[in-house]
């Protein structure tokens, strides 16, 4: 193996960030590079893979779902790990890999509350500090996450900056870390931020499209017209893609939040959108921004996608013609949620659902892999919500 | 004058003025508003900057504490662009040299060479990016060295020796040395590794060594001359002073705080 990771993906990426932090992003990646390489470390984390997760996860033909779709759809079932989504994947590594720096406090940041749960599990089993980072309207729509996490031993901080939402905890996180950098560990919770990041959390996350590419190949004979996954920052659909790479007649869909409506400007969809690239949290990629380069407030009805970046390595795949990236609506998203949770018994979260309804909206496949990337229950309130249904009072 | 030599010669005038470090304070541009900015931007050299560090409000500033990213964002929420916010250098560039503090974003988005080119324009000096560390500087060091505008690079007291080499070679203008491990803020005390840190990076670097982040009085400002500053960067004490009265008293407030910086620098024995 080489002694440095790439840096960049065409274009994109790089290591834009403090020069404080620089030291600790060069240990990260040596820690990381004789991690890959340690025979005993891999074996750690497969065992707990299978074990504590729970993985593999199954691939599920949804047959009523497909009926609607007018094509199979496949959904890769993330939401059965433990903790109820893909984070658990990365999180779990990279708190392996603190615990082999000897690092001994844990920071993170979450959206959705998903990588934050995810982070506090992870260090609960290891026995590691840990404090989450997350905007106050997250606390406030993802209530049960940020009970969960406090159960678990985790510190939730609050984060009142800008929209409250994601991407002022991950500022908040890294704000934190050029101050405690000696002791702790980042576990950034998507496949964004300065190198070795982007890299690192892709290849803990290409578990699921390993997986689902050996799952698919058995239970349908063939590979997948389309893979198709929602994109925050781009880690379940990163790890999804990457197997399929170089099958290059499976088309790879990344599906953004158009929130509002692309149109509106309240989307979180810099993907789709395609404007000029530009350094948000560490490196160069499509991002959400102003004539003047200000970062913009992003808007979805999700939180995990309620961002206005994306992981570099996704712009590359853009720019290239080998992925393409649609957004979906707040609506369109809750509709898929319903129908799914009616025709499959499966309650996904929200993020999830937008890819859901990429598929449902865009017939003519052959068979379509779908990643659920994570469970519902989190939305619970926020959904009932929306779509009119009285739920208990809170 | 260069903007290079521009620095150079203002922080020997600190030295044959009696100052044993350069004292360089930190203006939020556009902050209360701004003709405000204006006003403090000239209080300061009233009351006795060297050099003045012009911070253009950003939305995500990572390098930053809370009383820097208040302000910035309260700039911004007041309808602070990048332009108007450049042109308050045009205050006081033929006065003292004025090194604009930028994030990378901000450059990368209106392009380096036409970003380098309204700093020519405003009468700026030099330029620092806090996020545009070593590996990511080249591009913008070219096209301010093409202009004779100097990029002021930051070391860590964690920044190993090879890589402060490496730092300290291209630095032009001064060296930016990061007191303590954090973002900018005030801290209460002063770190004791400081004269082994300013040591390390001196002996690494051509250009004056200037220290900044933490320091919010005038004994922590003596204290680092006395470790070997050539010059000291105020910022976090002077945006909350200036934000604690109405924007009409803030001039005053001001200068009265940079007067007691100043003086905190002027070597005991030496009265001029
Ligand atoms: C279930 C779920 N899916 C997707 C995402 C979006 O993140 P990413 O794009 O990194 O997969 C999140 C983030 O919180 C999530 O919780």
């Amino acid at each position: 193996m080489s002694t440095t990771l790439p840096h960049r993906f065409g274009p994109y990426g790089g290591q834009y960030v403090p020069e404080l932090l620089m030291p600790a992003l060069t240990e990260l990646e040596a820690a990381w590079i004789e991690a890959s390489e340690d025979a005993a470390f891999q074996a750690r984390l497969t065992s707990l893979l299978n074990d504590y997760v729970g993985r593999p996860s199954p691939l599920y033909l949804a047959e009523r779902l497909s009926e609607v779709a007018g094509h199979p759809v496949y959904l890769k079932r993330e939401d059965l790990n433990h903790t109820g989504a893909h984070k658990i994947n990365n999180a779990l590594g990279q708190a392996l890999l603190a615990k082999r720096m000897g690092k001994t406090r844990i920071i993170a940041e979450t959206g959705a509350g998903q990588h934050g749960v995810a982070s506090a599990t992870a260090c609960a089993l290891l026995d590691l500090e840990c404090v989450v980072y997350m905007g106050t309207e997250d606390i406030r729509r993802q209530r049960p996450n940020v009970q969960r996490m406090e159960l678990l031993g985790a510190t939730v901080v609050g984060v009142d900056a800008g929209a409250r939402t994601l991407k002022e905890a991950v500022s908040a996180a890294i704000r934190d870390w050029v101050t405690n950098v000696a002791d702790t560990h980042y576990i950034i919770g998507s496949a964004v931020g300065p190198a070795p990041y982007p890299v690192i959390v892709r290849e803990l996350q290409r578990i699921i499209g390993e997986e689902a590419r050996a799952q698919v190949l058995e239970k349908a004979g063939r590979l997948p017209e389309r893979v198709i996954a929602c994109v925050g920052g781009g880690s379940n659909s990163i790890g999804i893609f990457i197997p399929f790479v170089d099958d290059a007649d499976v088309q790879l869909i990344g599906v953004e939040a158009a929130g509002e409506g692309v149109e509106t400007g309240r989307h979180g969809a810099p993907l789709t959108v395609a404007g000029r690239a530009g350094v948000l949290h560490g490196s160069y990629s499509a991002i959400m921004q102003d004539e003047d380069g200000q970062i913009l407030e992003a808007h979805s009805i999700s939180a995990g996608l309620d961002y206005p970046g994306s992981g570099p390595e996704h712009a590359w795949l853009r720019d290239q013609g080998r992925a393409s990236y649609h957004a979906i609506t707040d609506q369109q998203a809750l509709d898929a949620f319903a129908l799914t949770a009616r025709l499959e018994g499966i309650i996904p979260a929200l993020e999830s659902s937008h890819a859901i309804a990429w598929t449902l909206a865009n017939p003519d496949s052959a068979i379509d892999v779908v990643c659920l990337s994570g469970r519902g229950d989190k939305d619970l309130a926020e959904v009932l919500d929306k779509l009119g249904i009285a739920g208990p009072a809170s | 004058m260069s903007g290079v030599e521009r620095i150079a010669a203002a922080f020997e005038a600190a030295r044959s003025d009696g100052r044993g470090a350069a004292l360089m304070p930190y203006l939020m541009s556009a902050y209360p508003d701004l003709d405000t900015s204006r006003e403090i931007a000239q209080a300061y050299v009233d009351g006795g900057a060297d050099l003045i560090e012009l911070g253009i409000p950003f939305s995500d500033p990572l390098a930053d504490g809370s009383v820097i990213h208040a302000a910035g964002v309260a700039a911004l929420n007041a309808g602070a662009h990048v332009y108007e916010s450049l042109q308050v250098a045009r205050t006081v560039s033929d006065q003292v040299p004025v090194v604009v503090m930028c994030y990378a974003n901000l450059v990368l988005a209106r392009g380096l060479e036409r970003f380098a080119d309204m700093l020519v324009e405003v009468g700026a000096s030099g330029l620092i990016v806090p996020d545009l560390p070593l590996e990511e500087a080249p591009a913008a060091l070219a096209a301010c060295d093409q202009r004779g505008l100097a990029l002021v690079p930051l070391v860590a007291p964690a920044t190993p020796d090879e890589r402060l080499h490496q730092i300290g070679a291209r630095a032009r203008g001064f060296l930016y040395t990061v007191s303590v491990t954090g973002t900018t803020g005030e801290r209460a005390v002063n770190d004791g590794a400081l004269p082994g840190v300013l040591a390390r990076a001196r002996a690494h670097t051509d250009v004056p060594v200037a220290v900044g982040f933490g320091i919010s009085t005038p004994e922590q400002a003596a204290a680092a001359m006395q470790a070997g500053a050539d010059g000291v960067i105020i910022g976090s004490r002077l945006v909350r002073a200036v934000g604690e009265v109405a924007p009409a008293d803030a001039p005053a407030q001001a200068r009265a705080l940079v007067e007691a910086f100043s003086g905190a620098l002027v070597v005991p024995g030496r009265d001029s």
